[in-house]
């Protein structure tokens, strides 16, 4: 990251040489040490999406490797030597994958449609497979990979040559195995389990598959006792001409349909389908599907009055708070200050933990101790817990206000106030006219950011009510407390709480960016317009 | 509360009643409201560390305060991963902050101290990034996991590195502007004075600039580290593997299945959870403070 050359006017001087070769030694071979990790871990990546084939991740990795060693490597380009190592990141995690919510906002990626038609061609293949009635019985051993993974595999003797293979490796031939009667004792580059341990993973090794060739249609070996293999072959066969599947056993054609599915006349599909564009359809669900239109709109409303519901709280008493301690002939205010920082201090995924077990309602602090026993379910009732969410939130959101405005308060200068008082005014006057309207000039851009924040504030929601008490009269996993981001969360199916759809909850994710913009946007303006 | 101790004979007993009345209303008044302050903001902290110390370790045996007192939840936290959460929670935070503190270091000094093309653009570009936070791609952050991890398994799921890789994909949104402004402050006859010496561009920026603006460095770095330890979604979707957790998703564990039961054992967690970050805080307060105020949330 550093850089040996000083531009060249300065080499003419001969004290510039001497500085110059004195401070930069060191930091040349950091640099040449950094540069030579980065490279190898390039062309380790390289080599890597080469051998899986993965033509982006290449291109890619030799477009970044090669700009930082043009980069690093000359004198040109000085302000990139600085951008750079944060550019990688962020176009990488950050720019691309906003960039890729937005592709997928618009698919219908999620379960059942995962990949791309060869995939799902080939998965269905797969998962119909049935065994050939009349096959040969084949000599089998399990084997296992040495290098370079260890996936199960199975190597099968058929006249007379042995064959071996894994799910992903179709059977090849493998010259050099030792038979010994009818029964593989040696596979070079595989391990021969023994005949115990491959019934110890009875379960793996039944399900495996391995196919006879690369055409999916030609059919695989399987097994049932670890010891004979049989040949299977799918009952659903693909077409490329018709672009159809067909099955042999009940004689139904499915077609491929518009939807990334292959569907039969009578409206029945195959079990995996692939992922295609589907127009503003996530965008329509969100607002028209019933499962979903309710409870979206019901959780907007609430995430709309929750978010300014908390600004609002924080920030009236942070400020009531920061004006009562306020005073220089207060004593002691130092050990208040920092006592009330205490929540702020405390981290938040453990506040909102806390909290869940003092609101239990059965044997929490707050009913049995607080309230002498009585069973109120803070967390079970929809409204007493949206009222338990935003204590909370106060709770731990106040210290932040109360330091923002006890700093903001100290920097109106005094004689505005001697002023006003020689002018007559009470002190809800001083307030209202004078600290009032300085202060919110300060702070709102503040609150702005804090609304931002809450708007999105998925640990609070999700660790102290995980968005419960659940709505009774939808499907979807969305409850009264939810607020969307928590929804998207459980939308998208990756907590396992419903089946994953990715193209839904990168829908939302958009709806709830082009939320937070707008308010942030017009009320930048509104907070420009009251500076003037 | 203060009343003003006075050797005057009873005659003056009227004038002192008022001005117990007149301190009150002066001072006293705002000590009630700071101790009721302080007792709404130590409380939960309180009962946390007395449900940490008691034995019984369930939630109702919590209620009763300080009645008895062992270590017993702490020695439990051996028999859990809780260790090695918080080591993998260190780790993660420690390596995050510092990349982000360099990397949004540098970046701000590219924009401060040079003019390039795109430079203008770069800084807008940033400002509207700011705005779609992380959190909101963690479907498409979890899918380029998934496909990256296939070709570099160190990269993908299930893995650390991914994990610090991810955030350090918001280090320069989020704090580029607030280092940009700092290191605008710092005069630039400065750096000229230094290139006329014969110092490298390297050298000004490493000697000379981020000495003179370590505050903000600290502060960027200690913000880092606290939203890396509060992260849970992306954490929770990225690593899988219990060895592989934070203290956030596997203390969510903990209380998600037998909150009951398990509390003591939470308590004890937090408490030394919450350690590190209090006395970050606390040594760090005006640091914090100043940072605070140029714009940033918890």
């Amino acid at each position: 990251m550093t850089q040996p050359e000083a531009p060249p006017e300065e080499r003419r001087s001969k004290r510039a040489r001497e500085s110059h070769a004195t401070s930069i030694r060191p930091g040349f071979f950091i640099k040449l040490i950094l540069m030579a990790l980065i490279n190898a871990l390039g062309v380790y990546i390289i080599l890597a999406a080469w051998s899986q084939q993965s033509w982006i991740i290449l291109a890619v990795t030799v477009f970044f490797v090669v700009l930082a060693d043009i980069v690093y490597f000359t004198k040109r380009m000085l302000p990139l030597k600085y951008l750079l190592p944060g550019l990688v990141f962020l176009l990488i995690y950050q720019v691309f994958t906003v960039g890729y919510t937005g592709y997928v906002a618009f698919t219908n990626y999620g379960a059942g449609h995962n990949s791309d038609k060869a995939d799902a061609i080939a998965a269905n293949v797969m998962q119909n497979q049935r065994r050939v009635e009349g096959s040969p019985a084949l000599p089998l051993v399990v084997v296992e990979q040495t290098f370079p993974g260890t996936d199960l595999g199975f190597a099968v003797l058929e006249d007379d040559m042995v064959k071996v293979g894994t799910e992903d490796q179709p059977l090849e031939e493998a010259p050099d195995a030792v038979v010994e009667g009818t029964t593989i004792v040696e596979v070079p580059g595989w391990n021969v389990l023994s005949w115990s341990d491959a019934v110890a993973r009875s379960q793996e090794v039944t399900q495996l598959r391995v196919p006879v060739s690369d055409d999916p249609n030609a059919g695989s070996i399987g097994t049932q006792d670890a010891r004979t293999g049989y040949a299977y072959r799918s009952v659903v066969t693909y077409d490329p001409e018709t672009d159809t599947m067909t099955n042999s056993d009940t004689g139904m054609v499915y077609r491929a349909n518009d939807r990334g599915q292959f569907q039969a006349d009578d409206g029945s599909t195959l079990t995996v389908g692939w992922r295609v564009f589907v127009g503003a359809e996530n965008f329509t669900t969100a607002f028209s599907d019933q499962r979903y239109s309710g409870p979206f709109l019901k959780v907007l409303a609430w995430n709309v009055v929750f978010a300014i519901a908390s600004v609002l709280t924080t920030f009236f008493l942070g400020l009531f708070l920061a004006i009562v301690m306020n005073s220089e002939r207060m004593r002691g205010r130092k050990i208040y200050r920092t006592l009330m920082l205490l929540p702020y201090a405390f981290p938040a995924f453990l506040t909102a933990l806390l909290f869940q077990g003092m609101l239990n309602r059965d044997f929490g602090f707050v009913n049995q101790v607080l309230l002498g026993g009585m069973p109120i379910a803070w967390l079970n009732d929809p409204w007493l817990a949206k009222l338990a969410i935003i204590m909370v939130n106060l709770w731990m959101g106040f210290p932040y206000m109360f330091l923002i405005a006890t700093g903001t308060l100290q920097a109106i200068p005094g004689d505005v106030y001697e002023a006003a008082k020689i002018d007559g005014a009470s002190g809800w006057q001083q307030f209202r006219r004078i600290t009032l309207p300085l202060l919110l000039i300060a702070v709102t851009p503040l609150l702005i950011s804090s609304f931002a924040f809450n708007f999105n504030n998925f640990n609070l929601v999700y660790m102290l009510t995980g968005g419960g008490p659940r709505f009774t009269d939808t499907s979807a996993p969305i409850g009264a407390t939810d607020l969307l981001i928590t929804m998207v969360y459980s939308v998208s199916g990756l907590d396992g709480s419903a089946s994953r759809n990715y193209g839904l909850a990168s829908a939302l994710s958009i709806v709830i960016f082009l939320i937070v913009a707008t308010v942030s946007a017009i009320s930048f303006r509104l907070s420009q317009k009251m500076e003037d | 509360m203060s009343t003003p101790h006075t050797s005057e004979p009873v005659t003056a007993d009227t004038h002192r009643q008022r001005s117990v009345g007149r301190m009150f209303a002066d001072v006293g008044w705002r000590h009630v409201v700071g101790i009721v302050a302080v007792i709404f903001a130590a409380f939960p902290i309180l009962y946390i560390l007395s449900a940490a110390l008691n034995p019984g370790g369930t939630l109702t045996g919590s209620n009763a305060m300080f009645s008895t007192v062992s270590l017993e939840n702490f020695a439990r936290l051996s028999d859990t991963y809780f260790w090695t959460w918080l080591g993998n929670t260190l780790i993660i935070g420690v390596i995050t902050s510092l990349g982000t503190v360099l990397m949004g270091a540098s970046a701000a000094y590219a924009f401060s101290r040079y003019r390039f093309a795109g430079r203008q653009f770069g800084l807008t570009f940033l400002m509207v990034l700011q705005m779609f936070p992380q959190l909101l791609a963690f479907v498409a952050i979890f899918l380029l996991l998934l496909t990256l991890g296939e070709v570099v398994p160190f990269l993908g799921l299930n893995s650390k590195i991914g994990l610090i890789c991810v955030y350090l994909g918001g280090a320069l949104g989020v704090n580029t502007f607030l280092m940009y402004g700092t290191f605008n402050t710092v005069p630039k006859e400065l750096d000229e004075a230094a290139k006329i010496d014969g110092a490298s561009h390297a050298h000004i920026y490493w000697r000379i600039i981020l000495p003179l603006v370590m505050p903000i460095l600290t502060v960027v770095g200690l913000l880092s580290f606290i939203s890396t330890f509060n992260d849970f979604m992306l954490a929770k979707i990225i690593l899988q593997s219990e060895e592989n957790w934070t203290v956030a998703v596997g203390m969510y564990g903990w209380v998600s299945d037998q909150l009951a039961a398990n509390w003591g054992q939470f308590a004890a967690g937090a408490i030394i959870a919450a350690l590190p970050i209090l006395a970050l805080f606390l040594f760090l307060q005006r640091w914090i403070v100043s940072g605070l105020t140029q714009g940033s949330v918890k």
